[in-house]
């Protein structure tokens, strides 16, 4: 009977879309009463709070409210987390901060504009702390520690073993090892985050409309922070989104703080997240450490692994982390046959922002490690790649097959798909391509990946993260509950509801494609309403779009439900045709006998049958047409005694191959080809399906290129704009050749998996494969950008022209690119030292030399506050800044400590002066270091170190006018080499 | 991402806009495509007291030949003067430079005299007016005057405009030679770039145009007959080339070599 599932069905979604009908968090209407708020959040990756001064902002005319930890902490508890461990996380910091751009203080005023003018009066001083980013360094003793309570960053660990990993290794011709890095990014949905929150005072309820996508299970975690039961806690979610890719998920904190903020002022309160913040703290994907190592026979066999995960989930563990760590645990061996593995779990937090979902949702980290070491297998035992890769897949007559840890996947014949996805001439073309740009002397690699694509998560999988005691006594957890209820009226027009949230990737069509097969109509015929509201709508603590599981889930229940509603409808046709339940068939918007085609009736006459005659229906059957199914799959257990757990339901292969090439002059890695073969059982609509995985692969390229988190060594934020944050466009992505096979999955009704995310997953490694390939490196980490092919490259620069210059060239002392600003250089002033010395100790002249200094107090012997508007070009920005004059020799030298803090954020650094008479006046050798954090250095870095410089150069320029008013500065800080240029360039005339 | 309070003004005439400026100094901000100014009012790195709008004065629109130079009025947009007829014959390094500049839709905002007033070290067009030694006018209550290119920009984002005074239009020399080239590295399409490197090849010399290294563009004359691996690393080293997080120093100097003889290459390649 199937007739339309299976089909490139048009998406039912588009026409609004397309003609500008969609209805967003953001366009849909608030009360006359809102009002709006803003985020003032920390300019410090770790600092005590030590005072908030709101009485100004207060004071605006408009301002309502402004909220700090203190008042949230009395409304509302810290928020649950799967861990237990004291790592309490309000909806605003408490007592201290512990990332950039966590949110410090909320104010709510009558409109934006007024919410940010009230936030430049706020006043927050801090105390600052040392901090720590990097995750091995967050681990030693020594690390300063951002939860006291907790007495470690290393908050959870655990060990592993599955088979005889210990005699794999014993019994292995050789050990493979590897250590890999994968990196902090986001996928940046189009539309940031909505909230709109209001208040019933008269039964202390809450309702929030965001622009949420679950799990669920984070509905609890919400209600209890404010103290309610989940009733109290409405959640509606609007119609449309603008895209979400996980990162919809970490609204939830916010839709706290609204909801506090509602009761707070008595208003209902809209926020809407800027693009600064969403890059500076929405959420990011974990970054991940992997020692692996595997035990391998002289051809290549596995024969057992070893895995040392360190995952950085920065500066809390938001439900429900450490999830990338665990919902890929039954996987941990990929699409390979390993029975013994031993795998070592480590969370740890270090100041950066909290990690959560992102598409692929620990996938990547997994795979960047399994199919880096499977290359380099090859590479050491001088083995062709693919041959390894083969040669440890698992077999096809072993389906379904469980894995060591415990996942049991459903089906698939992967060798096929590499025989498939290397045929036709595609891998002898790479080949040949590579043999062609090699002996040109160009860079050029193949990369493979091999991954298993695990859709719809057992519930029960964090739970792995406890020790089989402590989950006893916790009670066990499984199971992933899908619900869907589907309605028919009484004139036969049928309507659905669903527990998945939009995110635009054509759920109602799939769904009226489903349900219009069971009921024999057309798709068009199904009204598919998936808003959803938590005090209305079926749910349960799985439902949300996350992880896959559409198809393994709702899209099951939505079969389901509709034959629920069908059966129901054939047993009432039956009577009145008077034929059996059997013999009926749903067809063409006619319910009939199928013997007898005559003897039928529409499709509404029997659904009316339903709502207006009770009486004439079978014995027993209770009135009118809704049914809502609960699909919750046998195979999701809970984990075993011995930790075996079978993480998701459904498991898709993808098995990638790529040329690619290296720009000899911008470094950039150029795609040349690139292969997708994908297996995802059963596809429900091919033309959605091939949207999914292109979206995923452009993903996956953004990964791979383009796309991280960059914090520098302090933890200031340098990737808060999209002139920093790369997200590829269009141009960007290369073309890829997708090919297809089925291996229906038995575990489903549909035979259908999830397909959503496997380019996530396998672009990356596949590019870093290829990399690796063309410049013969060991260690890939991703993106592979320009500046990393550079380094990895290491040729050695030519040398100045004179070896005089050498010592003047500018250090490059962070490749991974660092912002800590460093600088050297002098300048001549036009007087003699004492002079100088004289302007720079004395406070009158010093307020004059301080670039934009409106106001110096003095607070100590050669110690200041100043007031200062500091810029470059039109730029300005208030800050307030000490400095102070330390270790002082007379006209000799001495250094300028200071700090300075402000709206755009701060810096704190010191320069050596060192003075020394010259033919004309004083020369002033001066060195400095400086770094800088917060908005400035977020949304500014391309112009950071310029910048620098360049008031630098102001506080000289007015040193040199104060000493002698008459004067210009009359040297620049040109260097010798530079001078000795200008003679060499006799033959070259020109300008700068 | 709000801007801070300010006042507009649409100004009709010259003489409106110079006595506004006048009458507010620094306070003031001049609008045109708004493509830099417009971020910057809303991430709060500015806070202007009044906008003044002059897209609407008469004659700023307005892309003209006078004496052998093409004056582009502050009006004109980016797009516009791409689309020029005389674009590729009397500026043909334009012609290849603009492509380059920012994306197709910030061009249709985007002035080619607001990319000069901004002063971007990456920026395209201030790198090309460097290289035809073109001009900027400026106006203010006092009267016009007119700077050579050389002394317009000082560094990132800093000219010698005077508070008081507004950019009128810009000047480029028409091009005697069809012989240029302009290419650039950038992340992404549309990027800011982390090199750009144009060349103009006119009998035995080669005017050579380094963006994106130091605070201004550079501009440097060589004959053809150059030892330009010498010439070159020399000029890197000079420049020395800014740190961020998508090029080192080391790697922007690096760029510099290995970009900038392919670009002489094109320059003298080319013959129509």
């Amino acid at each position: 009977m199937s007739a339309v599932l299976g089909t490139s069905t048009l998406r039912k979604e588009d026409p609004a879309l397309l003609s500008g009908r969609g209805r967003y968090a953001d366009d849909l209407p608030v009360p006359v009463n809102a009002l709006q708020a803003h985020v003032i959040r920390s300019p410090h990756a770790h600092a005590d709070i030590v005072r908030i001064d709101t009485a100004k902002a207060l004071a605006l005319p408009g301002v309502w409210a402004v909220i700090t930890g203190e008042d949230v902490k009395k409304l509302s508890d810290p928020f649950l987390i799967a861990l237990k461990a004291p790592v309490n996380q309000w909806s605003l910091a408490v007592g201290r901060v512990r990332y950039v751009g966590e949110a410090v203080v909320l104010v709510v005023a009558e409109n934006r504009y007024l919410a940010e003018d009230a936030a430049d009066l706020v006043h927050i001083v801090y105390r600052e702390l040392p901090s720590v980013l990097d995750p091995r360094k967050a681990r030693e003793a020594s690390a300063p520690v951002l939860h006291e309570d907790a007495k470690t960053n290393e908050v959870s660990v655990r060990e592993f073993h599955y088979g005889d990993t210990k005699g794999a290794f014993a019994r292995a011709d050789r050990h493979v090892k590897l250590t890999t890095e994968y990196p902090r990014l986001s996928y940046t949905p189009m539309e940031c985050y909505v909230v709109i929150a209001q208040y019933d005072p008269t039964d202390g309820s809450y309702d929030v409309l965001a622009n949420f996508q679950g799990p669920f299970s984070t509905h609890p975690v919400m209600a209890r922070a404010v103290r309610v039961p989940g009733t109290k806690f409405r959640v509606r979610i609007p119609p449309d989104s603008g895209g979400s890719f996980g990162i919809k998920l970490s609204v939830f904190p916010y839709m706290v703080l609204m909801a506090i903020a509602a009761r707070i002022t008595g208003r209902p309160v809209k926020w809407v997240e800027d693009r600064v913040e969403h890059l500076v703290a929405a959420s990011s994907g974990p970054n991940r450490i992997t020692e692996i190592e595997a035990a391998v026979t002289k051809d290549g066999r596995i024969l057992g692994l070893k895995l040392d995960q360190l995952e950085d989930y920065g500066a809390f563990l938001r439900a429900p982390m450490p999830g990338p760590l665990y919902r890929m645990h039954g996987s941990v061996t990929g699409a390979y046959d390993i029975a013994n593995v031993d795998v070592t779990n480590r969370v740890v937090l270090t100041n950066k922002m909290p990690a959560s979902l992102i598409r692929g949702f620990g996938g990547p980290q997994l795979y960047h490690a399994i199919e880096r070491l499977v290359h380099r297998i090859a590479v050491e035992l001088s083995l062709d790649p693919l041959d390894v890769v083969k040669r440890n897949l698992i077999p096809a007559a072993k389906f379904p097959y469980k894995t060591a840890a415990g996942s049991l996947y459903d089906s698939g014949d992967y060798l096929k798909a590499v025989e498939i996805a290397t045929s036709d001439g595609r891998l002898d073309a790479l080949k040949k391509r590579r043999e062609a740009a090699r002996a040109a002397g160009r860079y050029y690699g193949i990369g493979f990946a091999a991954i298993v694509e695990p859709g719809m998560s057992n519930m029960g999988y964090l739970s792995t993260l406890l020790t089989p005691d402590s989950r006893e006594k916790a009670g066990p957890k499984n199971g992933a509950v899908s619900m869907v209820t589907v309605n028919v009226d009484p004139l036969g027009a049928v309507s659905v509801t669903a527990d998945a949230t939009v995110q635009g990737q054509g759920h109602e069509t799939v769904i009226s494609q489903i349900v219009a097969d069971q009921l024999g109509l057309k798709p068009d015929d199904i009204n598919v309403v998936l808003e959803m509201d938590t005090g209305k709508d079926q749910w349960s603590i799985a439902a949300g779009t996350y992880s896959c599981r559409f198809t393994p889930g709702t899209a099951v229940a939505a079969h389901m439900a509709a034959g629920q509603i069908r059966d129901k409808l054939a047993a009432i046709t039956a009577k009145q045709l008077n034929t059996l339940p059997d013999d009926i068939e749903l067809k063409n918007g006619k319910i009939g006998s199928r013997r007898n085609p005559d003897n039928a009736i529409p499709f509404g006459r029997a659904a009316g049958t339903a709502h207006w005659s009770p009486v004439m229906l079978p014995e027993g059957m209770a009135p009118s047409l809704r049914e809502t199914a609960v699909w919750s799959p046998p195979e999701l257990e809970p984990p075993s005694h011995d930790d075996r757990i079978n993480t998701s339901l459904t498991y898709g292969f993808v098995f990638d191959m790529c040329g690619i090439e290296i720009d000899p002059v911008s470094y950039q890695v150029r795609v040349d080809r690139y292969v997708s073969l994908h297996d995802a059982g059963k596809i429900l609509n091919p033309m959605l399906a091939k949207g999914q995985m292109l979206g995923s692969f452009a993903q996956g390229i953004a990964a791979a290129l383009y796309e991280e988190f960059v914090y520098d060594d302090t933890g200031a934020f340098l990737s808060g704009t999209f002139a920093d944050y790369l997200v590829p466009t269009a141009s960007e992505i290369p073309r890829v050749e997708l090919l297809h096979m089925e291996s229906p999955s038995p575990f489903t009704p549909l035979g259908a998996k999830g397909l959503a995310e496997g380019n996530c997953m396998s672009v990356p490694a596949c590019i870093a494969n290829a990399v690796a390939d063309a410049l013969g490196v060991k260690d890939v980490s991703t993106p592979v950008t320009p500046r990393r092919i550079h380094a990895m490259l290491a040729q050695p620069e030519p040398p100045p022209p004179t070896t005089a210059a050498s010592a003047e060239a500018k250090a490059s002392p962070n490749p991974e690119g660092g912002r800590n600003l460093q600088g050297r250089g002098y300048f001549e002033l036009p007087a003699a030292p004492s002079a100088v010395w004289r302007s720079l100790l004395d406070p009158q002249s010093l307020k004059s030399v301080i670039p934009g200094c409106h106001e110096l107090q003095r607070l100590d012997d050669n110690e200041y506050r100043a007031l200062v508007s500091l810029g470059v070009g039109p730029v300005r920005g208030k800050f307030e800044a000490t400095v102070a004059l330390r270790d002082l020799v007379t006209e000799k030298s001495g250094r300028i400590a200071g700090a300075l803090t402000g709206p755009l954020g701060g810096a704190s650094g010191s320069g050596n002066l060192r003075l020394e008479e010259s033919g004309t006046g004083t020369r002033i050798d001066y060195d400095y270091a400086v770094t800088a954090t917060g908005k400035v250095v977020s949304i500014g870095g391309r112009l950071l170190d310029a910048a620098t410089a360049v008031i630098i150069r102001q506080f000289f320029e007015r040193l040199a006018r104060q000493v002698n008013p008459q004067a210009s500065l009359s040297a620049s800080p040109a260097t010798r080499w530079q001078r000795l240029m200008k003679f060499l360039r006799s033959r070259v005339r020109g300008s700068a | 991402m709000k801007p801070h309070p300010f006042d507009y003004v649409r100004a009709d005439t010259l003489e409106e806009a110079a006595h506004i400026l006048a009458e507010h100094g620094d306070a003031a901000r001049v609008l045109a495509g708004g493509q830099s100014l417009l971020a910057m009012l809303n991430l709060r790195l500015l806070e202007p007291t009044i906008l003044i709008n002059i897209t609407r004065i008469a004659g700023l629109g307005d892309i003209r030949e006078i004496d052998g130079k093409v004056e582009v009025g502050a009006a004109v947009t980016q797009n516009r003067l791409l689309a020029w007829p005389g674009l590729k014959k009397k500026l043909p390094l334009l012609a290849c430079a603009l492509p380059n500049v920012g994306h197709f839709q910030t061009r249709n905002k985007g002035t080619v005299c607001g990319s000069i007033a901004h002063a971007d070290p990456s920026s395209e067009i201030p790198l090309s007016l460097a290289m035809l030694g073109g001009e900027v006018v400026l106006r203010s209550h006092a009267g016009t005057r007119v700077v050579p290119v050389g002394e317009f920009q000082l560094g990132m984002l800093t000219t010698t405009r005077r508070p008081d005074e507004f950019i009128t239009a810009v000047r480029f020399p028409v091009q005697a030679t069809p012989r240029v080239a302009f290419r650039e590295v950038g992340r992404r399409q549309g990027d800011f770039a982390i090199v750009a490197v144009g060349a103009v090849a006119e009998g035995n010399k080669i005017t050579l145009g380094v963006g994106g290294m130091a605070g201004r563009p550079a501009v440097r004359e060589y004959f053809v007959d150059s030892d330009f691996a010498d010439v070159l690393n020399a000029l890197a080293w000079e420049l020395g080339g800014y740190e961020d997080i998508h090029a080192s120093s080391a790697m922007r100097r690096d760029m510099l070599r290995r970009m900038a003889p392919i670009v002489i290459e094109e320059a003298l390649r080319c013959t129509a």
